[in-house]
């Protein structure tokens, strides 16, 4: 299979992040279903409040984008696109409300795009073919989540909240460069959520081996062989972050050093941010990455797929006051079990 | 459902687009198509900054309908820097860390639902600075 | 334009009529005030009122109590300014009598709240603010006058503290008013711990809902002697207008409206804040009580709780107001208060008020307010003795 490369050099034009406030410990949900036994995955969980959705965390990553990309104005979006499992709406797009905000309607693209945690990557795939072709000058790709776990369930430990946004144009105008992308699917039913149910299910220990390291090392492996480039050539990886274990294994697998995963490794602090995980990693990366640096950016969508994207860092970043992503995730207030149920809605009002 | 009500009023509640008064300068929110400092027809839009300060504040307990799940909550008056007072919900914050004088910036939240089954209504709300690098 | 007197008065008292509806109470509030003039008919009917339809489900109700009272057949309608709906029920009413299209004319205001619960009232209550501008954001009534007691505190250097001598002479007045809803008085300490509702505005700056009834019977002067040995002369009834919304006020803390209106009547009345005896305010909030008195011109900008703690509001004082309880005391039920207003300004000038007369008192003043100041009705009565 051929890389993917457009027609015309295109890059990251601007970029932003959006992590919610609210911290929920591990500990704190090990403490009320395992008497404390659980092995945690990750440290704590970024959770929304209750005035939050994947609609108002899109708005504010995409303006910290365009707040980043110099002299763009809104209405010069081509497309705005919001890869999210956990739209507010299950009929009616999120990106029509997030194109009204930022000024972008009405003469734009406006789609909402859901693969579990590869939605984010997949919109900005298509972003990169759509501005890569001429269609438009610039296309918003924004993978966003309010990540839904079933209390007690493995996944409430790492279900997090946040995500980011990526504004995609003309790379003599970008900060950093797309060198080429890969695919990489099949159909692997390793977690999923039938229409109508409010909790998402998962295969347990299936989805490691034949669905998250199969796809992703796939995915890495053909990029690298399609560029010619090996793990040596990149300053930095970032792989999906569906815990604190994985991102580091998968990497090590493929050949990455600690040293090349830890800055875009977030997990830990904000959870599982879904289809925001990969591509939150990445602006946290682009906040310190040097002009001249390779990034490595690898997601993993259940069901089952893999985007791979080679990055090369173009110019320093001038963020016009754009919060970085540390700030987002300094930005911390620890909450308990019950104000955190409270958040989620799982109390019973009527 | 008041969907058209809420619809209407879409530009000035997501991006908080007012008016700026061709004559006199004077920038108006929320949008009123007459000035109130000269009385001249403004119906020029302008979108706002969204910067400001907290100009007074208080935390509801007894929430009218639709807001019952957010209690406590706190409003505020916001002097916008441009000029203009409004009224708006601060949120990502404690209360006892408002102060008169806080610097604020709008960021857009849900404001409440339209009932159950009815539509999100969306709108500004105003948190302390989020500062940013460098 | 003919000069008017209030030629009858009645009420009921303030609290929660369980067992009365809407038309009932108005109907006993309406009897009483046409056997106080010693009439059977009237030609007209202005009921004050504003949330009959939300809190009741039943609007039209100019036609409904006229035809409870046995009046079928007269014109009757409702007038609607927020909590300002009594008293500008009463300016219609003068504004027929003065201009001769009617001789005797009933005002009434009434409000039937406690048929809805919790929520829901608040929620009707901000109905009095502006829509789209702050009841969507989540602001109930009482916020509002929670951030405009915030800002005063914080301009002009109060205590939350420094409020309690609104409520303090309130509750003290309501002792010796049969009609009032609550009859205790109140201590410094019981304001201090008093639960707060939305900061700084706390249960004992506040008003209680309630339900209640008021009415007066307006003739032209020239014959109330017909009717009434002690008829009091309307000198004034003004109303003007602001912004609903308090963030659209050239400067939130003052209340342009209330001066306006008070200029108004103030120049209709030929006289000045220093000829007024008693000033019935509009204490829904502690806050209200200075922003009125500020307005009206009895205190410099900033000086209405300095006012109230120099002990100037109290019986004795220069300038007596809530001289029945007032809001806070004698009950709040919200389009019937501009009437209570009236009805105890009446009661005053006709020497009647018992222990709480104000000796000598010929100048009664009222303001009734809508919402946050968006409409104020300035009512100056004159002793007819």
């Amino acid at each position: 299979m051929a890389l993917m490369k457009p027609v015309r050099s295109v890059g990251i034009v601007g970029y932003g992040a959006y992590v919610p406030r609210y911290r929920l410990a591990s500990a704190e949900i090990g403490e009320l279903w395992t008497d404390g036994n659980a092995i945690t995955p990750v440290k704590q969980k970024s959770v929304p409040g209750l005035d939050e959705d994947v609609a108002t965390m899109s708005i504010e990553a995409a303006r910290n984008a365009l707040r980043r990309a110099t002299g763009v104005a809104p209405d010069k979006l081509g497309a705005v696109w919001v890869g999210s499992e956990s739209h507010p709406y299950a009929v009616k797009p999120t990106s029509t409300i997030v194109a009204e905000a930022l000024g972008a309607t009405p003469h734009t693209q406006a789609a909402d795009w859901q693969f579990a945690c590869k939605a984010g990557t997949e919109a900005l795939q298509a972003a990169i073919g759509f501005v890569g072709s001429g269609m438009s000058d610039y296309a918003l790709a924004i993978g966003m989540d309010a990540a839904q776990g079933r209390p007690g369930d493995a996944l409430e430990y790492t279900a997090g909240a946040g995500g980011a946004a990526f504004l995609v144009g003309p790379a003599e105008s970008a900060i950093a460069e797309f060198e080429g992308s890969v695919s990489y699917v099949t159909d692997t039913p390793d977690f999923w959520r039938r229409q109508h149910e409010r909790f998402p299910e998962h295969s347990g220990r299936f989805t490691g081996e034949p669905a998250y390291f199969h796809h992703i090392t796939s995915a890495a492996r053909e990029l690298l062989d399609q560029t010619g480039l090996h793990p040596a050539d990149f300053r930095y990886a970032i792989f999906h972050q569906p815990n604190a274990k994985f991102p580091l294994k998968v990497g090590e697998d493929l050949g990455f050093t600690r040293a090349q995963i830890e800055p875009g490794l977030l997990v830990n602090e904000i959870g599982n941010t879904y289809a925001g995980s990969s591509m939150i990693g990445l602006t946290a990366v682009l906040d310190i990455a040097a002009p001249g640096d390779r990034i490595l950016l690898v997601s993993f969508g259940s069901g089952a797929g893999s985007d791979a994207f080679s990055i090369r860092m173009k110019e320093t970043v001038d963020h016009h006051g754009a919060p970085a992503t540390r700030d987002y995730v300094r930005r911390s207030l620890m909450i308990n079990y019950a104000t955190y149920s409270r958040f989620k809605e799982n109390y019973k009002l009527n | 459902m008041e969907v058209a009500r809420f619809w209407r009023t879409t530009g000035q509640r997501y991006q908080l687009t007012g008016e700026v008064c061709p004559n006199c300068g004077n920038k108006i929110f929320p949008p009123r198509d007459v000035c109130p400092a000269c009385e001249h027809e403004a119906k020029t839009p302008y979108t706002f900054s969204g910067k400001g300060e907290v100009y007074s504040y208080s935390t509801i307990h007894a929430a009218p309908e639709g807001f019952e799940k957010y209690v406590p909550y706190t409003v505020a008056l916001v002097r916008l820097e441009e000029g203009p007072l409004i009224t708006a919900q601060l949120t990502d914050v404690d209360t006892k860390d408002v102060k008169v004088g806080m610097p604020v910036e709008m960021v857009t939240r849900v404001l409440r639902e339209d009932g159950e089954r009815g539509m999100l209504v969306y709108g500004y709300k105003f948190r302390p600075v989020l500062a940013g690098p460098r | 334009m003919r000069d008017v007197s209030i030629i009858g008065i009645g009420q009921v008292e303030v609290g929660e009529h369980w067992d009365k509806s809407l038309r009932e109470l108005g109907y006993y509030a309406l009897n009483a005030a046409m056997r106080d003039a010693r009439i059977q008919h009237i030609d007209s009917l202005y009921v004050g009122n504003m949330l009959a339809g939300e809190l009741t489900g039943q609007e039209h109700i100019g036609s409904i109590i006229a035809d409870f009272a046995g009046l079928r057949g007269i014109e009757a309608v409702k007038v609607e300014a927020a909590c300002g709906s009594g008293a500008a029920a009463l300016r219609m009413g003068y504004v027929a009598v003065a201009g001769g299209l009617s001789d005797i004319v009933a005002v009434m205001g009434v409000e039937k709240m406690t048929d809805r619960q919790g929520n829901t009232v608040t929620s009707a209550l901000a109905m009095a603010a502006d829509g789209d501008y702050e009841a969507l954001h989540g602001l109930s009534f009482v916020s509002i006058n929670a951030l405009l007691m915030r800002r005063y505190m914080h301009e002009h250097g109060y205590s939350k503290d420094d409020f309690a001598p609104f409520a303090i002479n309130a509750h003290a007045n309501a002792v010796n008013n049969p009609y009032a809803m609550f009859h205790s008085p109140i201590t410094q300490k019981q304001f201090t711990e008093s639960k707060m509702i939305a900061d700084p505005v706390s249960l004992l700056d506040s008003s209680p809902i309630a339900d209640g009834a008021a009415c007066v019977i307006l003739a032209p002067t020239a014959i109330a002697k017909e009717f009434s040995e002690k008829p009091v002369r309307v000198r004034a009834s003004a109303i003007a207008t602001d912004s609903v919304a308090v963030h659209d006020r050239r400067d939130p803390l003052f209340l342009e409206g209330g001066a306006i209106s008070a200029q108004k009547a103030y120049s209709m009345a030929g006289i000045g804040p220093a000829d007024i005896d008693l000033f019935e305010v509009h204490d829904a909030f502690t806050i209200m009580s200075a922003l009125s008195l500020e307005a009206a011109g009895f205190a410099p900008r900033g000086k209405g709780v300095a006012l109230a703690q120099e002990g100037q509001i109290t019986r004795g004082g220069r300038i007596p107001i809530t001289t029945m309880g007032g809001l806070k005391a004698r009950g709040h039920p919200v389009g019937a208060t501009g009437m209570y207003q009236i009805v105890e300004l009446a009661t005053q000038l006709r020497g009647e008020a018992g222990k709480n007369q104000i000796a000598n008192a010929r100048l009664g003043m009222a303001q009734n307010i809508g919402g946050s100041g968006a409409t104020v009705v300035t009512t100056i009565l004159e002793s007819g003795n």
